[in-house]
């Protein structure tokens, strides 16, 4: 985080007792119900009832474990992909439009992403169940005699999670987008280029710390995504956050539970480490 | 000399196009479903009926869920709001000991799955007894919201003028004096629209409500979860439809309010 220098209002700044003061109810709310809870479950995990490793071992070992695992994985990085594809070119409109183009635009992301999950995932069922809109329309325009089955697919399940996660990719590639100086793309049109080389070789380069962070932000997103894969799809399309929620409020297993949870933590917590590696690193190469 | 404009330029544009009906699409076919009579959901509606909005006023298993909700999210919005306001200050004002850590765990709960706090909340509060309270929920949904809030503030005092609060203080006024006549009013756009993402984010928050719910007080997305999940009654519709009409009312008084920050501020 930046942090002008005027903002210490010409060095008098709180003393540091004050400032442990102003801090103490944040720090209070997340020890109690954000760090002590966690740290809670992930002792669970590992000293319940004798120290073992027996519950991360579970999940590597049992082939129905491993597949929901990597499952995880692969739509995470299904709807990552396809997050990236569908948001940047409205991103890249964003950042070329103003006034009223620009306000509707911004509405279109801004306010699915302010609209409950729920709502959103719900729409998903009233559009693709049996009955549901798509199959009515279908049926109506006679191009279909019975319903066709378009809920608890893998491709649903991509399908609904992009459309959910969307806005997070395309706001921090707008912010990008919107960044870089218009010259910039002018002045490689005067040297000749032409829109796509312009585009290629100037703009889509400094656009790339937006889109690392809003496919961070996406990914991370959907390995701990419950609601829209809960409800659209199937035992076939079950994700990691499912297997938890089974785990705990059917099987009552709190050590496999936290074992799962603390495995997401540590993919999580790698990815963000290597992330802030990358950008890092970038910015470095940039200012050289 | 005006460029004629290149196909693919038009291409790009039309696809981004298309995204933004995409992105919006699914949640506006909802609306007029929601106001049709059938029992079961039909597309079009074959008519126009308030029965399901009747359904949902009536029905106290609806208005319960929502009324907690209600009470959760502006005590979430209170708590997380005057907690996150404070932290901002401190990082910004302040000479803050373990600045980094603090740092860190405002992060902690966007980086960390919410299942992952879901799951960890409920086990503490099960074996406290605290499934179900509203102290469960409002601690629970402070934390979720406090970094929102706590960027919101940190925006909005950038953007001000520091020399004014020292300003005030150079004339005499205390520390308190000064944040509240000159920082606190400046800021106070800011403030309120960090309390109303704090609020949004409660009332619609789907995953941690799951599990820290119980049969007698639940929230209102608990309840609406069961209720896809088991029928997709049309009533659902309606609740939906109340729910985006909100939350574009909530983003446009937010957006009203975030502008006349700007607009006041010396640089805007």
């Amino acid at each position: 985080m930046k942090r002008p220098s005027r903002f210490t209002l010409g060095g008098r700044t709180y003393s540091p007792a004050a400032s442990l003061a102003l801090t103490a109810p944040f720090l209070l709310i997340l020890l109690l119900a954000f760090l002590l809870p966690i740290l809670v479950l992930l002792r669970e995990s590992l000293f319940v009832p004798v120290p073992t490793l027996a519950n991360y071992a579970r999940i590597f070992e049992q082939p129905a474990y491993l597949r929901i695992l990597l499952r995880t994985l692969r739509i995470a990085a299904e709807v990552t992909a396809s997050a990236l594809l569908l948001g940047y070119p409205l991103a890249w409109l964003m950042a070329n439009r103003r006034g009223w183009r620009l306000a509707l635009l911004l509405a279109a992301v801004l306010l699915p992403l302010w609209t409950s999950v729920l709502v959103r995932t719900y729409a998903w069922l009233v559009l693709l169940q049996r009955d549901g809109v798509i199959n009515q329309v279908l049926s109506g325009l006679r191009l279909t005699n019975k319903p066709i089955g378009l809920l608890y697919t893998e491709g649903t399940v991509v399908m609904a999670m992009t459309h959910v996660l969307l806005p997070f990719m395309i706001l921090p590639l707008y912010a990008s987008l919107r960044a870089i100086p218009a010259e910039y793309g002018r002045a490689a049109q005067v040297l000749g280029a032409s829109d796509a080389a312009a585009f290629r070789e100037i703009i889509l380069p400094l656009s790339l710390p937006g889109a690392a962070s809003g496919c961070l932000m996406v990914f991370l997103l959907s390995l701990g995504f419950f609601v829209t894969p809960a409800l659209v799809g199937g035992p076939q399309q079950k994700m990691l956050a499912t297997l938890v929620q089974q785990q705990v409020t059917e099987l009552l297993n709190w050590p496999f539970a936290g074992a799962i949870v603390g495995t997401l933590l540590a993919v999580v917590l790698v990815l963000v480490a290597i992330f802030n590696r990358l950008v890092r690193l970038d910015r470095f190469v940039g200012q050289s | 000399m005006r460029r004629r404009r290149p196909i693919g330029g038009l291409l790009v544009a039309a696809f981004a196009y298309a995204v933004a009906v995409f992105l919006l699409l699914p949640s506006l076919l909802v609306i007029p479903m929601s106001f049709g009579p059938d029992r079961f959901l039909r597309f079009p509606p074959t008519g126009f009926s308030l029965r399901w909005y009747a359904a949902y006023f009536t029905s106290s298993d609806w208005i319960e869920p929502t009324l907690f909700s209600l009470e959760v999210g502006l005590l979430t919005a209170v708590v997380a709001t005057t907690a996150g306001t404070m932290v901002a200050l401190a990082l910004v004002r302040g000479r803050v000991p373990g600045r980094a850590a603090i740092e860190l765990l405002v992060m902690g709960p966007v980086i960390v799955p919410t299942i992952a706090m879901a799951i960890a909340l409920f086990l503490v509060f099960d074996r406290l007894h605290l499934v179900g309270t509203l102290f469960a929920f409002v601690l629970a949904h402070s934390a979720l919201a406090m970094p929102f809030v706590v960027f919101t503030v940190l925006a909005a005092l950038y953007r001000f003028d520091a020399n004014l609060e020292l300003a005030a203080l150079s004339c005499g006024a205390s520390r308190l004096a000064a944040f509240r006549h000159v920082t606190l009013p400046a800021i106070a756009p800011g403030v309120f629209s960090a309390a109303m993402f704090a609020f949004i984010i409660s009332f619609d928050e789907p995953v941690i409500s799951f599990f820290i719910s119980d049969l007698d007080r639940k929230s209102l997305p608990r309840k609406m979860f069961e209720d896809i999940d088991y029928n997709v009654s049309p009533t659902l519709a309606a609740v939906a439809t109340m729910l985006s009409a909100l939350t574009a009312l909530a983003l446009i008084i937010g957006f009203l309010a975030r502008r006349s920050t700007t607009a006041r501020g010396p640089s805007a």
